[in-house]
């Protein structure tokens, strides 16, 4: 009776499956001499759909199998709440101390990995703390890059005076995004946001004579140490030439390490504090209810706004960094696919959670990298993961609410008692 | 006796349909006052037009000698209002303590403490449920909450909207009894919106009848209680 039952399912998901891979694993276009040719490959279908028909099967039994009101689920939260409270240090001291270990390669993804968890961190600010759905963050992103590179190459500003310039105009942006948005919640306002964020790339793109459009800005000059630059002159004007040190270019990745790691600390301080003031308590409770808050006389326009303006200043500092780092930059490098990565490093590190956001920036960013040898088949494996911690663990990898305020020892709330998608 | 509060003539619409019809009503200092009425009456609306959501059409709504009918919400709600809403809306994710601290948002903080164990005073249970969370409360918890947390902006005037709503009658009595208490302890004015007409008129020293939109009775709590017609409709028929 089950088993005829989980059979149907098996095979209906089958179908869905060969249905979706007919065409694109099922016929390969070879380019040849004379063109492009078509060529069969009956054999890979086959193989997805079986492998589909036997994992959906496997599943069903296995879900069948395991006795109903499991306590692993509830035991394994616990467990890594509990577990947070090391990890967070463990993972600190292993950041500040991984110039020393790491080497080029590992330093420049953790200067990577850090730009996305400190977007994360400040994205947690509006899509965790306040609950307004932000699909267009990539847009602040933007602002701050585009702001630190037309500043430095027109009027040579250097990056720490130019570094608050476009957290500022960063901000500025978020109260514009904010204002029309202020009636919407949920879906119109993720729709908005969405095409916000969209306006901004086809301005960039075509306002050619501000940002040269498509072709991007080149030779954005790199941040310095107190005036001190970072380059094989040996000038005394240089770090090597300074310290007297053999110039070597791991030291300018080191800096810049040091320096994103600054600011995501910031980011992160930043956010924590503001939690534990009146106008942090006032955007989680702007989350579980307007009315609420409008008949406690708080203002609803305000907190909304500062909500979506220090959010965006945070953005506006990565995207800084961003130009500053790559030393060119496009509005290719700001498409809603990192919206999305953005978005998805928060909803996975569950909603709100500092921790959380870090490590699912780790694994998110850190993976695709480790993934670099199956560039074809990321977006495959990350969607994969994503359907897969959403159905384990709906409500992210670091679910949970520390109280704002207690009297005497702060007590976590279960993951399980945090709605889901609402953290 | 100082009137605190005074509509005169007020309306209020939602879209095209019209809410209030020209609602007059005083509250004096130191009184309950109570509003009854069925359900869809405008009696919820009344209140929220107070607050200046939606914001009265015609009329005026005076506060303590000032006229508050085009301030902002949050504006009107610093001038010592403070409003328990309709279906009590606490914050379910957040703890007992942070609720009550949100009713003191935008208030000076140095009296936090001192309200809280003020609160805490009226509504012992709330003390003991302090760290949890509001939405793991029961009803009359969080009723007891919902007047906690507006008490917690230390207002003038207490608008209350439906208290008894969905609870035990015991507990209706308790918290009804709560409510004299910081009446005549403190002098708190308040203005309370119920459906449970019977409960309501023997506690409130005034009430006004609102049907369709508009003030149909007014008198002395026990003066409606005696009427006939209100018997008829509020005690027996309805309940």
């Amino acid at each position: 009776m089950k088993l005829a039952s989980a059979l149907r399912d098996a095979a209906l998901s089958a179908l869905v499956a060969f249905g979706l891979f007919v065409a694109l694993i099922g016929l390969h276009l070879v380019p040849t001499d004379s063109g492009l040719i078509l060529v069969g490959r009956p054999w890979a279908l086959v193989l997805i759909v079986a492998a589909v028909f036997v994992g959906r099967l496997a599943m069903l039994l296995w879900l069948h199998v395991r006795p109903a009101g499991t306590a692993t689920p509830r035991r394994l939260a616990a467990g890594m709440t509990r577990a947070g409270r090391y990890v967070a240090p463990v993972f600190l001291v292993l950041a500040l101390t991984l110039p020393l270990y790491g080497g080029r390669y590992m330093l420049d993804t953790g200067i990577l990995v850090l730009t996305y968890v400190m977007l994360g961190w400040g994205l947690t600010i509006v899509v965790g703390l306040a609950g307004l759905l932000d699909l267009g963050y990539v847009a602040f992103y933007a602002v701050g890059a585009y702001s630190y590179a037309l500043l430095s190459t027109t009027w040579h500003l250097g990056f720490w005076t130019t570094l608050p310039v476009a957290g500022l105009l960063a901000a500025l942006w978020g109260i514009m995004l904010g204002f029309p948005v202020l009636r919407l919640r949920g879906d119109y306002l993720a729709i908005v946001t969405l095409a916000f964020g969209e306006i901004i790339r086809v301005v960039l793109i075509n306002w050619t004579s501000l940002t040269n459009g498509s072709n991007g800005i080149t030779d954005i000059p790199r941040p310095t140490l107190f005036g001190l630059k970072f380059n094989a002159s040996g000038d005394p004007d240089s770090f090597a030439g300074f310290f007297h040190l053999d110039y070597s270019i791991t030291q300018r990745f080191v800096f810049l390490y040091y320096v994103i790691l600054a600011l995501a600390l910031l980011t992160n301080w930043v956010s924590l504090r503001l939690r534990r003031l009146p106008l942090g308590r006032a955007w989680e409770a702007l989350r579980e209810d307007e009315i609420a808050c409008r008949s406690l006389g708080i203002n609803v326009t305000t907190t909304k706004l500062t909500a979506f303006a220090i959010g965006a200043m945070f953005g506006g500092f990565a995207g800084a960094f961003f130009a500053t780092r790559q030393g060119f930059i496009s509005p290719e490098s700001f498409n809603f696919m990192e919206s999305a990565l953005v978005l998805s490093i928060v909803v996975l590190g569950g909603l709100g959670s500092q921790l959380g956001v870090a490590l699912a920036a780790l694994v998110m960013i850190g993976g695709t990298e480790l993934f670099r040898d199956f560039a074809e088949y990321r977006m495959l494996i990350f969607g994969l993961a994503l359907v897969v911690m959403m159905v384990l663990r709906p409500r992210g990898l670091v679910a949970g609410r520390t109280p704002s305020i207690a009297l005497g020892t702060r007590r976590e709330i279960a993951a399980e008692l945090v709605a889901e998608g609402r953290g | 006796m100082s009137t605190l509060l005074r509509l005169s003539g007020v309306t209020a619409f939602y879209g095209a349909i019209q809410a209030l019809k020209g609602v007059d009503l005083e509250v004096n200092e130191g009184e309950i006052v109570t509003l009854i009425g069925a359900n869809g009456a405008g009696k919820s609306t009344l209140m929220m037009t107070i607050c200046g959501t939606p914001r009265a059409r015609h009329g005026a709504i005076v506060y303590d000698g000032q006229d508050i009918t085009q301030l902002p919400t949050y504006q009107i709600m610093r001038r010592g209002l403070a409003q328990s809403p309709e279906g009590r809306r606490i914050f379910p994710r957040m703890t007992v303590h942070e609720n009550l601290l949100m009713g003191a948002h935008g208030h000076a903080s140095g009296m936090v403490g001192e309200t809280i164990e003020q609160v805490f005073a009226l509504f012992p249970r709330l003390k003991e449920r302090q760290a949890q969370r509001g939405g793991t409360l029961s009803g009359g918890e969080q009723q007891m909450l919902a007047i906690g947390r507006a008490l917690m902006s230390r207002p003038r005037l207490l608008l209350l909207d439906e208290p008894s709503l969905g609870l035990a009658p015991l507990v209706v009595r308790q918290i009804f009894g709560a409510i004299r208490d910081l009446n005549r302890s403190t002098g708190l004015t308040v203005l309370l919106v119920e459906q449970n007409a019977f409960q309501a008129l023997r506690l409130a020293h005034r009430g006004y009848v609102l049907v369709n939109g508009a003030i149909t009775m007014a008198g002395g709590g026990a003066e409606l209680l005696a009427r006939p017609e209100i018997r008829a409709a509020y005690l027996e028929g309805g309940h």
